[in-house]
């Protein structure tokens, strides 16, 4: 699971469970500088869960996982604040602030978390719009009045806007048609390269792996079963990636379905 | 008959060790507010507009409540007063039931009602949606930019709502005791003043400090803490205002306890 670049984030035996329910089991996984990894894997099978404990929204019972060389776990207070500045994340549901208007929610971290003024912040927004392809007139809206594909580039640019060295997207193409899914992957591909940003998304859907990542990992029962290059992901010779990747019911993964 | 009491005793102590649980959860809660109360960054900007949406936008419930409070109050007095020849305390009554009792606990009632509610489903929306996960992605701190300002914001402003509720109520009873019960208005209002003492005020306004604190608590606890979609949205929306109400009651015992040493 090892990669060529220096690691940005070295995830090892990382153990997170709910009650009884094990959700991560031993992951391994590391994301190299520069590189973008996508890990696949069905429902369930812990990969919000993988981001969620990176990034300190949960706190994993056993393991290690390092950023930029720095162990992650238990951190507090203003060191984990300062990790933070280093991560940007495109949420599945967009999670914009609805009490905002659209440039604020994009101008958020600048504003709070940089100590931005409003207007400096304001104009950075609005470029940040700019990229993924909103005009400024949108700015205004609330992001109620948005529509699904806007609000999710709302949240790549609001993901995007403090420059960050590490951006995570949790599903980026769910709920989207097919073109405004291969619309947000182009964006998301565009923005990575301009900012250099290292980058770990998870998803379950294989065009959107194919277009943004380097590096393929599958998650399946709270482990990385197989990682290899994107182009290598259809001759792994993994049954079980194999199963994923061709969207087939029969194979060694068996989806608990109650039958009549 | 064993196995049913040992049944018995378990289910006991489940409850009494979800109680605990609960219990600590919120004091935990408690602490790291309070905490961050007193740390910056503190958001003038969020606190102003908690305050605007506690205090000014609950003027108009707390106003009708504290008039047909007081004017029913007027209107109880003199009849239970009359039976022993005691109408004359009608106006020292009124207003020490209300600055002392009824101001305090029913605008903390009606504000639970209205802002704890509010407050529990704004947060806990904010909470299933992910827009929590999100302030903490964006460097801030959900307590800082959510909890502190509705906090402040309610141990302020119940204050001045109840100092409104207070007079509001007193003058639905003095409205009933002149223009039904016929009293001459220049001795209710003398009879109002004059035996009512700065520790039946300054009671009240600490109470409802304390209300405030505990409406907005109540609110954002369980807005924070809530799991799974609408419903869960719906669970502590209900938690919160129940709980809130419960506690007022208590503290206000103890608050009373506190101040006349009975």
């Amino acid at each position: 699971m090892s990669t060529q670049n220096p690691a940005k984030i070295v995830m090892r035996d990382v153990h997170k469970s709910f009650g009884p329910k094990v959700v991560l089991d031993g992951l391994d996984l590391e994301v190299g500088q520069g590189e973008s990894v996508v890990v696949i894997g069905g429902s369930g099978t812990g990969k919000s869960v993988m981001l969620k404990c990176v990034l300190g929204l949960l706190h994993p019972e056993q393991g290690s996982i390092k950023v930029d060389g720095e162990e992650a776990i238990g951190m507090r207070g203003k060191e984990r604040d300062r990790v933070l500045e280093k991560f940007g994340m495109l949420f599945q549901s967009a999670a914009l602030f609805d009490s905002l208007k659209v440039w604020e929610n994009v101008a958020f971290g600048l504003i709070q978390g940089r100590g931005m003024s409003r207007d400096d912040a304001k104009g950075v927004a609005l470029t940040k719009m700019a990229q993924v392809g909103l005009g400024e007139d949108v700015g205004e809206l609330s992001p109620a009045e948005l529509s699904g594909g806007m609000q999710k580039r709302v949240g790549l640019a609001r993901a995007i806007a403090t420059e960050p060295e590490i951006i995570f997207f949790d599903e980026p193409t769910t709920g989207l048609d097919p073109i405004m899914g291969d619309v947000i992957n182009d964006l998301i591909v565009d923005c990575v390269q301009e900012l250099g940003a290292s980058t770990l998304s998870i998803t379950h859907d294989m065009a959107s792996a194919r277009k943004i990542a380097d590096r393929i990992a599958m998650i399946y029962k709270g482990k990385i079963i197989w990682a290899g290059p994107t182009d290598e992901v259809d001759h792994s010779g993994n049954a079980h990636v194999d199963q994923f990747i061709f969207g087939r019911a029969e194979g060694p993964i068996q989806m608990e379905v109650l039958r009549p | 008959m064993v196995a049913v009491s040992t049944n018995f005793l378990a289910a006991i102590g489940r409850i009494f060790l979800a109680f605990m649980a609960a219990t600590g959860r919120l004091s935990i809660f408690t602490a790291t507010a309070l905490s961050h109360c007193v740390t910056p960054p503190i958001y003038p900007r969020l606190l102003l507009r908690q305050m605007m949406s506690i205090g000014y936008y609950s003027l108009p419930v707390v106003g009708m409540t504290a008039v047909f409070t007081g004017m029913v109050l007027a209107l109880q007095i003199y009849s239970g007063s009359s039976r022993f020849n005691a109408e004359g305390a009608v106006a020292t009554i009124v207003v020490i039931g209300i600055t002392r009792e009824l101001g305090p606990v029913l605008t903390g009632l009606m504000v639970a009602g209205r802002v704890g509610a509010a407050m529990a489903a704004e947060i806990g929306t904010m909470r299933v949606t992910e827009q929590i996960d999100a302030l903490t992605t964006l460097s801030t701190n959900p307590f800082k930019y959510l909890v502190v300002p509705r906090l402040i914001a309610g141990a302020l402003m119940l204050p001045l709502l109840v100092l409104v509720a207070d007079i509001i109520g007193v003058m639905g009873g003095y409205l009933v005791g002149t223009e039904k019960l016929g009293f001459n208005s220049a001795s209710y209002i003398d009879n109002t003043f004059e035996f009512l003492e700065q520790i039946d005020v300054v009671s009240g306004l600490v109470k409802a400090s304390a209300f405030g604190f505990i409406v907005s608590l109540m609110g954002c606890y369980h807005g924070y803490h809530s799991r799974g979609g609408a419903q869960g949205v719906g669970s502590a929306t209900t938690n919160a205002v129940v709980s809130a109400s419960i506690l007022i009651l208590a503290a206000n015992y103890i608050i009373t306890e506190l101040f006349f040493d009975i």
